[in-house]
C-alpha cells in the first residue's frame, strides 16, 4: 500500500493491494458486539489453545541466538523508518538477529501464503487490518492470544478500535502497530487568495459549503473530486459513516452503502464536480497534486501525504481532523497489525525471540510515527513526543471516531464493485442511488459465495 | 527465426534449412541404411527424442501439466490453501453463461472490450509494421540507426511504458495535454478517464510500442525475397504497387501468418496498459479479459472460476487462430 500511498505515483498498486486498504466500517455498535464476542468466545470448549509455541518474551530471551525473518511491504518512505527500528534492536539484542525483507505489498500478499505453505514462510510479519480475517481463514497467519497474554498486552495499552480489529472469529490473530487514517490536508496559499483564513479550515458542512464557494467566486476549484479509491473511495466511505451509515452490516452478510446514508455521501462527492468545485474526470492522484500546484485547496488524503507535502519547499500547507459533513464524527482509516505466519516447524526459542521483537517495536512506535503514523500503543501516543508530531498529533484525535471493515473473511473481495459505484458515479456522472444500488447486488453474491467458501 | 525456414523459395530455403540439413546430409551419405541400423551417434533410434528431450521437458512442466491441471481445477471450487476444494462439475463453465450469475457481467464485459481492443489495434500492428519496415528495408544512410530507434521501445518493460505514458497523457497535468494547447489545440482531453479517448491511448501506446518487434519480423522476411524477382518484375513494367501486391505480399505470406496470429493474440492478452494507464476506466470499459482472470484467481482465491474463464478465452483465441490460418492459407 505505501509504496502507492506514499507518494503521489499514478499505480493503481494492484487489485490486491487497493483490496486490502479499502477498510471501512466497524461502527461502534460493532465494536461493542465484537469486544463481546472476543472475550466471551476465548474459552470455548472443544477449541484446543493453539498456541505459537513457548511462553513468556515479556521479560526478554536469553537462549541462544536466533535469526528471525520479519517480512513487510514498506516499500515507500515508511521503509527507512521500520529498517532504522530493527537496526536498533540487532544491537540492543545480541542473540536475536531480525533480518527485514521488504517487497510491494501485492506481491507481498501473494507470496506469503505460498512461503507458508512450502514451509519457508517468515516468523513475523505485517498485515493491513482487512487483511489479517481472510489470511486467518486460509490459515496462512496463526492465532496469538498467547502472545497477547505472555506479553501481558490488553485492551488497556491500545487504541480500542485497531485492538479489537485483531479478533476474528474469537481469536486474535494480529496486534496493532499503528492506524493511517483519512485527513483534511489544505493548501493555505489559495484559501488566502480566496480571503479565507488559512488557520481556520472548516470544520462542518456549512463552513465547508461556504468556503468552497468562496473560492468558486475566485475562479478556484476548491475540492478535486476523484473517481479512483485513492482518495475518492476513502472520502466517500468517511461520509458514508459521517451520514450514520456503513459499508456492510457487523456481521458482513449484507452490503449497506446504497442505504440512504451511502446514496448521501456519494451525491455530496458528486455535487463537488456538478457543482463546480472540481475538475471532471480527473486521473488517480490528480487530487493531490492539483493541491500541491495551487489548483485546488482542500484535499482529503491519507495521514502518509504528511511527508509527502513535507518533501514540498515553499509549499504552505496545514492538516486537520476530517470536518464533519454528515452530523457524525468519523474517518476511514487503515492500520498495519503484526502476526506471526503459521510455521510448519514450530521452534520455540524463535517465538519467544519473535515476542520480544514484536512487543520492542512497539514501544519505540514513535520513531514509526514520524514516517507518518499514529501509533497504536497508548503509551506512546500519548507521550510528549508524539504530540511534538504536530500534523501527526492534530490526525490521532480522530483515533476513537475510526472505521475498519467487519472482520470477515474475503470482505475485501466485495470492495472493488464499491470502486466500480464510485467511478460511475463521478467521472461518469451517473445517479448514486442506481450506481450504488447496482454495486451493491453484485457484491451482495459476492459475500454469499465468500460465506460458503470460508465456512461463515 | 522458424518463419524464414518455411520460405517456399528455393535459394533461402536451403540456406536456412542447413541447419536441420546437417543430420540428413550426413546420413545420405551414410549408405546403406538398413532400417534395423543402430550403430553411431546417428543412427539411434533415441536420438531424435535426446534432440526433443530439453524442449519437451519444459513444455511439459510449464504448458502440458499446468494446462491438464487447469482443467482439473476448473471443475472445482478451488483456493489451494484451503483444505477443502468441492467438485463442482461443470458450473464454474455453466455459471459464465448465465446472466444471474456474480461473475457474469465482469465477464462478458471484458471479453467485449478484449474483443474490442484487439479489432482497434491488430490492423494497425499489421500494416504500420509493414509499411515501416518497408521503409528500413531500402538502402539510405543511417538505415540501421533508424531501425534500432523504432525498436527501442519494445525493450520496455509494460511497468515502464505505462507509468510513462499515464503521466504524459494525465488529464489535467500530462506533457500530452500540454503541448496540445501550446499549439493552440483543446488541451482538456481527458485521454485516460473518458471513452472514446481511454481506448484510443491504448491502442496508440500499444502500437508506438510493439511496432518494432512486428517491424523486425518483416524486415527478415523481406530480406528473403530475391532481389531478383523485383528486377524481372521491373523488366516486365511492373508498377511499385504491382510489386507490391505480387511480389512483397506473397513472399511474406508466411511471415504475415506468424505476425497476424502472434499480434491477435498478444492483443487479446493485453493486461498491464489498460491496469496502468486507465486502471480499467473509465467505468469498466477498458477492463480486459486478463484483468477480470487475475483478479478473481489471485486476489479472490477463486481459482476455479478463473481458470473457466481462461479456457473459455481459450476456445475463442484458438478459433480465431484457426479462422487466421484459413484465411491466410496459400491459395493454388
Amino acid at each position: 500500500m505505501t509504496n502507492h500511498t506514499n507518494t503521489p505515483s499514478p499505480l493503481p498498486g494492484g487489485p490486491l493491494a487497493r483490496r486490502t486498504i479499502l477498510s471501512g466500517a466497524l461502527g461502534l455498535a460493532g465494536a461493542a458486539g465484537l469486544a463481546a464476542c472476543g472475550s466471551g468466545s476465548s474459552g470455548v470448549p472443544g477449541q484446543a489453545p493453539q498456541t505459537a509455541g513457548g511462553a513468556g518474551g515479556a521479560t526478554g530471551y536469553n537462549g541462544p541466538k536466533v535469526t528471525l525473518q520479519f517480512w513487510n511491504g514498506f516499500t515507500g518512505g515508511d521503509g527507512p523508518f521500520m529498517k532504522k527500528l530493527v537496526d536498533q534492536f540487532n544491537t540492543e539484542h545480541p542473540n536475536i538477529a531480525v533480518s527485514m525483507n521488504t517487497m510491494q505489498w501485492a506481491d507481498y500478499y501473494t507470496k506469503l501464503p505460498a512461503a507458508v505453505t512450502s514451509g519457508k514462510g517468515p516468523e513475523i510479519g505485517i498485515m493491513h487490518v482487512d487483511s489479517v480475517p481472510t489470511n486467518a481463514a486460509r490459515k496462512v497467519i496463526q492465532p496469538l492470544d498467547d502472545v497477547a497474554s505472555a506479553l501481558k498486552l490488553s485492551e488497556a495499552d491500545f487504541a480500542p478500535v485497531p485492538w479489537k480489529a485483531g479478533i476474528y472469529n474469537g481469536q486474535r490473530y494480529s496486534i496493532p502497530l499503528d492506524v493511517h487514517p483519512l485527513g483534511f490536508f489544505y493548501n493555505k496559499s489559495v484559501m488566502e487568495k480566496a480571503g479565507l483564513d488559512p488557520e481556520k479550515p472548516p470544520t462542518n458542512a456549512d463552513e465547508y459549503g461556504a468556503a468552497l464557494d468562496a473560492m468558486k467566486s475566485k475562479g478556484l476549484q476548491g475540492h478535486w473530486a476523484s473517481p479512483f479509491p485513492f482518495t475518492g473511495g476513502l472520502t466517500v466511505q468517511s461520509l458514508i459513516y459521517q451520514f450514520g451509515g456503513a459499508l456492510f452490516s457487523d456481521d458482513g452478510s449484507q452490503v449497506l452503502w446504497a442505504d440512504e446514508p451511502g446514496v448521501k455521501a456519494m451525491t455530496w462527492f458528486q455535487d463537488l464536480v456538478k457543482n463546480g468545485h472540481s475538475a471532471p474526470k480527473i486521473a488517480q492522484d490528480a487530487d493531490l497534486v492539483a493541491l500541491e500546484n495551487g489548483k485546488t485547496a482542500f484535499n482529503w488524503n491519507g495521514i502518509w501525504t504528511i511527508n509527502t507535502l513535507g518533501a514540498k519547499p515553499g509549499l504552505k500547507w496545514g492538516v486537520a481532523a476530517l470536518p464533519n459533513i454528515g452530523g457524525t464524527k468519523a474517518a476511514w482509516a487503515g492500520s498495519h497489525q503484526f502476526v506471526l505466519p503459521t510455521l510448519r516447524t514450530p521452534d520455540e526459542n524463535k517465538s519467544t525471540a519473535a515476542r520480544v521483537f514484536l512487543n520492542w517495536i512497539s514501544t519505540k512506535s514513535i520513531e514509526w510515527a514520524k514516517g507518518g503514523q499514529v501509533p497504536a500503543r497508548n503509551s506512546v501516543r500519548e507521550s510528549p513526543e508524539f504530540k511534538a508530531l504536530k500534523d501527526q498529533a492534530a490526525l490521532a484525535t480522530q483515533i476513537d471516531d475510526l472505521h475498519f471493515v467487519p472482520p470477515v473473511a474475503g470482505i475485501g473481495d466485495a470492495m472493488p464493485e464499491f470502486d466500480k459505484a464510485l467511478n460511475l458515479a463521478i467521472n461518469g456522472g451517473q445517479d448514486p442511488a442506481k450506481v450504488l444500488g447496482d454495486a451493491a447486488g453484485r457484491a451482495t453474491k459476492i459475500l454469499e459465495a465468500n460465506k460458503k467458501k470460508y465456512g461463515g | 527465426m522458424s518463419t524464414t525456414s518455411g520460405q517456399p523459395a528455393p535459394v533461402t530455403g536451403r540456406a536456412a534449412a542447413a541447419a536441420d540439413g546437417a543430420v540428413e546430409l550426413v546420413e545420405e551419405v551414410d549408405e546403406p541404411r538398413g532400417p534395423g541400423r543402430t550403430s553411431g551417434i546417428h543412427g539411434s533410434r533415441l536420438t531424435p527424442y535426446l534432440f526433443l528431450a530439453p524442449f519437451l521437458t519444459l513444455f511439459t512442466v510449464f504448458v502440458l501439466v499446468p494446462g491438464l491441471l487447469g482443467i482439473w481445477i476448473s471443475l472445482h471450487n478451488w483456493d489451494f490453501l484451503l483444505p477443502n476444494k468441492p467438485f463442482v462439475g461443470a458450473q464454474n463453465y455453466l455459471d459464465l453463461f448465465d446472466s444471474s450469475s456474480v461473475q457474469f457481467e465482469s465477464f462478458w464485459n471484458s471479453m467485449r472490450a478484449t474483443g474490442f481492443f484487439v479489432l482497434i489495434s491488430v490492423p494497425f500492428l499489421v500494416v504500420l509494421p509493414l509499411l515501416l519496415a518497408m521503409l528500413l528495408h531500402r538502402h539510405f544512410p543511417g538505415r540501421t540507426f533508424f531501425r534500432a530507434i523504432f525498436f527501442a521501445p519494445f525493450v520496455l518493460g509494460v511497468a515502464v511504458i505505462g507509468l510513462m505514458w499515464s503521466y504524459l497523457l494525465d488529464p489535467s497535468f500530462g506533457l500530452v495535454n500540454g503541448m496540445l494547447g501550446a499549439i493552440g489545440l483543446p488541451d482538456d482531453t481527458a485521454w485516460t478517464t473518458s471513452q472514446p479517448y481511454a481506448w484510443i491511448s491504448l491502442a496508440a501506446v500499444t502500437i508506438w510500442w510493439t511496432m518494432g518487434f512486428n517491424a523486425v519480423i518483416y524486415l527478415a522476411g523481406l530480406g528473403d525475397i530475391p532481389a531478383d524477382h523485383y528486377e524481372a518484375a521491373e523488366l516486365d513494367g511492373a508498377s511499385s504497387w504491382q510489386q507490391l501486391r505480387y511480389i512483397t505480399i506473397p513472399g511474406l505470406r508466411p511471415v504475415l501468418v506468424f505476425i497476424v496470429i502472434t499480434t491477435v493474440l498478444a492483443s487479446a492478452n493485453m493486461f498491464g496498459q489498460s491496469y496502468l494507464i486507465t486502471q480499467g476506466g473509465p467505468g469498466e470499459t477498458t477492463r480486459t479479459a486478463i484483468m477480470v482472470i487475475t483478479d478473481l484467481g489471485l486476489t479472490q482465491y477463486r481459482m476455479g472460476e478463473a481458470s473457466a474463464m481462461s479456457y473459455v478465452l481459450a476456445v475463442f483465441l484458438s478459433l480465431v487462430a484457426l479462422v487466421n490460418f484459413w484465411a491466410l492459407r496459400e491459395k493454388k
